[in-house]
């Protein structure tokens, strides 16, 4: 595959581009057209045309599309249009009152300029980390299916312990989707068939032996929005997220906490993982080892413990075991020294 | 393609669509001052205004400008020959700039930092100011230029 002067010009030269301004005819021109995909942001779609790791052509617009309000619903829950931008979503006094956790989840992402730019939807679409996942020498089976991973037995540092498989082994990259897994949060899509809702748990895929399939959706299913139920105890949340630098990186290992002590025991527990699995990772058993257990540093340290049981360590990110184990107890650590919630 | 360049209605010819805003505020429009390090969103020095919100134009389709009005360094002092504006003034006066590749971009971060938060506290500057990679100067001539640039001394 030949790259273009400077990676752009030349690579960019076959794609078209559209707005379209209601959601019945952004799904029906997506639908119509196999090469054509929707555009938000930008900034997981303009990078991977430039790189050539997605072939489709026709860009469609869906940024005039009305599906970018943080609204509170009669219920409680918090329903996030799916072009809300990071930035405004972490800014909302909706969500960084309700869910720390998630405000602070965006605010550890990206940069100033992208969180201004990406959206919430395209969050949950964003493309792994993987530098051979981006390289197109390098045979990779999430890009190229049955092609291998070259990731096995190269650089893998940067991969996933839990969720792996022999065929794939990227680790997740969204901040944002850790949260709202721990918060049980709700991915609404339309087609031309109707409407759906996925649990987030459901909505991501480990790879098994299909890497390339990340998500449940066909070409054309839009997401309209991400809906997060009523969590009261949340209002006491933390994100902890672990990384190379202080600033500006993906997650080593990231802690999406929410917990409630009473009594000095583990009332109410959420608790999701990042950098350390093949999807956002909800940590159940870590979850089911504190419930009504003493909030003490022995019993945390035995539930990462469980949670980690099954991981699986390669050649060069044995180290992200024991750092997420001490990342969830420092999390839940931090979070039952603050008192929890009333 | 049409949209607004610094005030001005501009139009660019031969836009192939999807290109990146970036190049064709360079390679077309004829304007310079955004850099282009890394194309893909890693180091800030593409940072320009659009519609008013700060963004790397190298990760924006030239299609999703059609319309909009975007502005670039260049538009944030009167023009080249023009005296530099008051951030750019307190680059120079803290010696904030070495090779020079990262301050355009810089400029329209801090620009767009001190809009919002007027005297923001070093932390504050430390994250507005994350997505913008410098190899030469350390940082601490930046922050110092922000300093100034908030106190209103250069
Ligand atoms: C340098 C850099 C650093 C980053 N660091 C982090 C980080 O630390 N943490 C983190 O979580 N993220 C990080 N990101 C990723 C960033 O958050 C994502 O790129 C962004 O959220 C994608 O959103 P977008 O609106 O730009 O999506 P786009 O690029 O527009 O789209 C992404 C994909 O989703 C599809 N799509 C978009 N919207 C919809 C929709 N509504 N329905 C169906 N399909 C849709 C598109 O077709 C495309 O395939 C980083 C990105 C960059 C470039
Ligand atoms: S880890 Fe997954 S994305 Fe990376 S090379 Fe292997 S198959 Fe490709
Ligand atoms: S050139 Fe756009 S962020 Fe580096
Ligand atoms: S002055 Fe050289 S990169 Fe910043």
């Amino acid at each position: 595959m030949e790259r273009g002067e400077k990676g752009t010009t030349q690579n960019m030269r076959s794609i078209s581009y559209s707005r379209v301004a209601d959601v019945a005819t952004a799904i029906a021109t997506v639908t119509a057209d196999p090469d054509a995909a929707y555009l938000a942001g930008g900034t997981t779609k303009v990078d991977m045309l430039r790189i050539y790791a997605e072939p489709s052509q026709r860009l469609v617009d869906i940024n005039d599309l009305p599906i970018n309000h943080i609204e509170l619903q009669p219920d409680g829950a918090v329903r996030l249009g799916a072009l809300a931008r990071m930035n405004d979503v972490a800014m909302s006094p909706i969500v960084a009152q309700r869910y720390p956790l998630l405000a602070e989840a965006l605010v550890l992402g990206a940069s100033a300029q992208l969180r201004n730019m990406a959206s919430m939807g395209g969050n949950m679409l964003q493309r792994t980390r993987c530098s051979y996942f981006r390289d197109h020498e390098a045979a990779c089976n999430k890009r190229v299916p049955g092609s291998g991973c070259s990731a096995l037995t190269g650089v893998n540092r940067g991969h996933a312990v839990l969720g792996t498989s022999e065929h794939c082994i990227a680790a997740h990259p969204s901040d944002a989707a850790v949260a709202l897994s721990a918060l049980d949060a709700v991915i609404h899509v339309q087609n031309r068939d109707g409407h759906h809702a996925y649990a987030i748990d459901d909505f991501f895929l480990a790879p098994e032996d299909t890497p390339e399939r990340e998500h449940p959706l066909q070409h054309g299913d839009l997401i309209t929005a991400i809906e997060i139920p009523p969590l009261p105890m949340a209002r006491d949340s933390l994100y902890l997220k672990v990384r190379d630098r202080e600033s500006y990186e993906f997650a080593l290992v990231s802690v999406a906490l929410a917990l409630r002590v009473e009594g000095g025991a583990v009332a109410e527990v959420r608790m999701a993982l990042g950098g350390v699995a093949t999807k956002p990772w909800r940590a159940r058993r870590a979850e089911h080892a504190l419930l009504g257990r003493p909030a003490t540093h022995e019993h945390f340290l035995h539930a990462a413990r469980e949670e980690t049981a099954d991981a699986v360590p390669r050649s060069m990110n044995g180290f992200k075991i024991e750092l997420a184990r001490r990342t969830m107890v420092r999390a839940l650590e931090t979070v039952t020294a603050r008192g929890g919630t009333p | 393609m049409t949209c607004t360049v610094n005030g001005v209605p501009r139009t660019a010819d031969d836009v192939w669509e999807g290109e990146s805003l970036l190049y064709v505020l360079r390679e077309r429009l004829g304007l310079p001052g955004s850099k282009n390090a890394c194309e893909q969103g890693e180091c800030g020095s593409c940072t320009v205004y659009l519609d008013g919100t700060a963004v790397c134009s190298c990760l924006v389709a030239a299609g999703q400008a059609v319309g909009r009005e975007v502005v670039t360094v260049e538009g944030l002092s009167g023009g080249p020959d023009a005296e530099p504006g008051p951030v750019q003034r307190a680059f120079l006066a803290a010696g904030a700039v070495q090779c020079g590749f990262c301050t355009p971009g810089l400029i329209v971060a801090v620009d767009d930092l001190l809009s919002r938060n007027p005297h923001p506290t070093d932390p504050q500057i430390r994250e507005a100011l994350a997505g913008n990679l410098c190899r030469c100067t350390g940082y601490e001539k930046i922050m110092e230029a922000v300093r100034l640039a908030a106190g209103g001394q250069a």
